[in-house]
């Protein structure tokens, strides 16, 4: 188990480098450059400032010193932001984005695995049926749509939570996180449901309740644990979505997150803001993986790590 | 499956709207109506959905994007369709080594979140550009279609029909083309319509952001997107392109269900 997680974290930064590599060439075969909004720049202000962000050497160049920044942790210069580099760019904003996306998973797995449980063990009943239809609302609904929808009920017409903006307070991230939250909790209620359904039937349950156990000591302790495995290994894709949902979720209560950065990054032509960018949410996508595969073999003791 | 027919039904219904509903009002989507600016759905007037800030008509507008979002559904759809057949077929026939590089290909690319690979593409070309914007989100949607049709092709492979085939001497690509593929369609085709409504999505999504359709065409997207900075003072028009998205999602996924139901029905 330990020799399977640390190949699998000595795989991570190959992958990580591909990645790097691959935008890094994509990005800067982009027609555009960083300076094209300026266009009264004069040739010899744009030259000088090519230079002094290093974009007039040639590119194997460029790549090597970003390579070489990299390694010391250093993402190099944000350029429309001049006042800040994009390591700082990244450490103000993504603390944010980071509670935003987990505390939207762990309040998707809070709601969801008792209504899945709840769904399952009274099927067809009301709760079931209730539970599957917000299930499919909340799985086709994408968070621009039900964000500012929430905000508009929530936030205009009841007055009960803040509409946008963020100065620290706990109840200005309840929208957000419910935002994020929903097509997450609507998947977990899913596979949780249908899991538990199908290990119900399964012989050692018979088995459980032919010994006269209790039903509750029979789903608690005999079929939840292999009831969760698919939720389980669900994690790692809904950490991914959840910080590819941030960026939506950021734009529509504005957030000082690090969503925004990626897309602005884009428009404007940032090179080091988007290579930033792209680095830090493939480095947590990959490492929210892993951690799921790993979570998966200690619950479930027949996975085996090669 | 009476969910589905009422579903198509629907669709059916949005799609007609779209294609026809623009004809019928005075206005076009870009428009500017200057003594009805940011003016409630109303019957006089023939602003039937109210106006934006520029006093376009939504009607007109929210239409128009319904026939883009359509319409990216389904070519962006059509070109996930060809690559994810085509690369799922070739790794699956030819196995060995050529199928573990392509699949391992495909595991990386689907480890990273797709919105970073559609923003990166949107930056290759110039914003606004449509029909890049369609092959660009088809171009990363293929990789669950790939898997698919891989695992098809597997089963496929060692059939006696394929044996057959290959005894006689045909080649890699016609057995592909005349054996492989047309026993793909099923799978395929129930694939393909739940592809349909996460394209369209895709596409909202970078519209939303600004970096899909931009001003003054109309999408879906940049529609809510407008709308919920305006939503104080004018809720119609986050509420117009937002319900008609939900519906458009709606529908689709209920028929996409539908199909699987009816044509794979191991799958329930």
């Amino acid at each position: 188990m330990l020799a399977y997680a640390l190949r699998r974290l000595a795989i991570l930064i190959p992958t990580l480098l591909v990645i790097v590599t691959l935008s890094f060439i994509v990005i800067r075969l982009a027609p555009g450059g960083p300076f094209d909004e300026e266009r009264s720049l004069p040739p010899e202000i744009k030259a000088n400032l090519e230079m002094v962000y290093g974009l007039d050497q040639p590119l194997a160049v460029q790549y090597g010193r970003y390579l070489r920044g990299l390694a010391h942790g250093d993402f190099g210069p944000s350029i429309k932001f001049r006042d800040l580099s994009v390591s700082e760019l990244i450490a103000r904003g993504l603390p944010v984005s980071v509670m935003l996306g987990l505390s939207a998973v762990l309040a998707a797995l809070l709601a969801g695995v008792p209504l899945g449980i709840g769904a399952a063990l009274r099927r067809d009943g009301v709760l079931d049926r209730s539970v599957r239809g917000l299930a499919v609302l909340g799985m086709a609904l994408p968070g621009f749509v039900t964000g500012p929808l929430l905000a508009l009920v929530f936030g205009l017409y009841l007055q009960w939570l803040p509409v946008a903006g963020f100065s620290g307070e706990a109840r200005e991230l309840v929208l957000p996180v419910l935002t994020l939250a929903l097509p997450i909790a609507a998947y977990v209620t899913r596979l949780t449901r249908a899991s538990l359904l199908d290990v119900l039937h399964s012989p050692y349950i018979r088995t459980a309740r032919a010994k006269g156990i209790g039903e509750w000591r029979v789903i608690v302790t005999h079929a939840l644990r292999p009831a969760l495995t698919p939720v389980v290994s669900y994690l790692g894709p809904a950490v991914a979505f959840a910080f590819t949902g941030s960026l939506v979720v950021e734009t529509v209560f504005a957030l000082p997150g690090t969503g925004r950065y990626l897309v602005q990054g884009a428009i404007n032509r940032d090179y080091g803001l988007v290579m930033g960018m792209i680095v830090v949410y493939g480095a947590v996508t990959l490492l929210a993986n892993l951690a799921t595969d790993l979570l998966y073999g200690w619950l479930d003791p027949r996975v085996r790590y090669e | 499956m009476s969910k589905s027919w009422v579903a198509a039904l629907a669709l059916a219904l949005i799609a007609l709207a779209a294609l026809v509903g623009p004809f019928f009002s005075p206005y076009t989507y870009d428009h500017l109506d200057w003594s009805h600016v940011a003016s409630a759905p109303a019957l006089q007037d023939s602003h039937w959905l109210g106006t934006d800030r520029l006093g376009r008509d939504l009607f007109v507008r929210t239409l128009l994007g319904v026939r883009i979002s359509l319409l990216v559904g389904l070519l962006a759809t059509a070109v996930s369709l060809v690559i994810g057949v085509a690369f799922g077929s070739i790794a699956g026939y030819l196995g060995g080594r050529t199928d573990e590089v392509m699949m391992r290909a495909v595991d990386v690319l689907y480890s990273l979140p797709y919105i970073f690979i559609v923003i990166i593409l949107t930056t290759l070309f110039d914003r606004g550009n449509l029909y890049v914007l369609f092959i660009g989100i088809g171009a990363v949607g293929w990789l669950t279609m790939a898997r698919i049709v891989r695992g098809q092709t597997l089963s496929l492979k060692h059939r006696e029909f394929i044996e057959a085939a290959r005894a006689l001497g045909l080649g890699t690509g016609a057995m592909l083309w005349r054996h492989i593929v047309p026993n793909l369609i099923g799978p395929v085709v129930v694939y393909a319509t739940l592809t349909i409504p996460q394209m369209i999505l895709y596409e909202s999504f970078l519209s939303f952001l600004g970096l899909g359709v931009q001003e003054p065409l109309a999408s879906l997207g940049n529609l809510i997107s407008e709308g919920s900075r305006e939503m104080e003072s004018a809720s119609w028009m986050l509420l117009v392109p937002a319900g008609f998205l939900v519906a458009l999602l709606l529908c689709l996924n209920f028929i996409g269900d539908g199909l699987r139901d009816a044509l794979d029905p191991r799958d329930r």
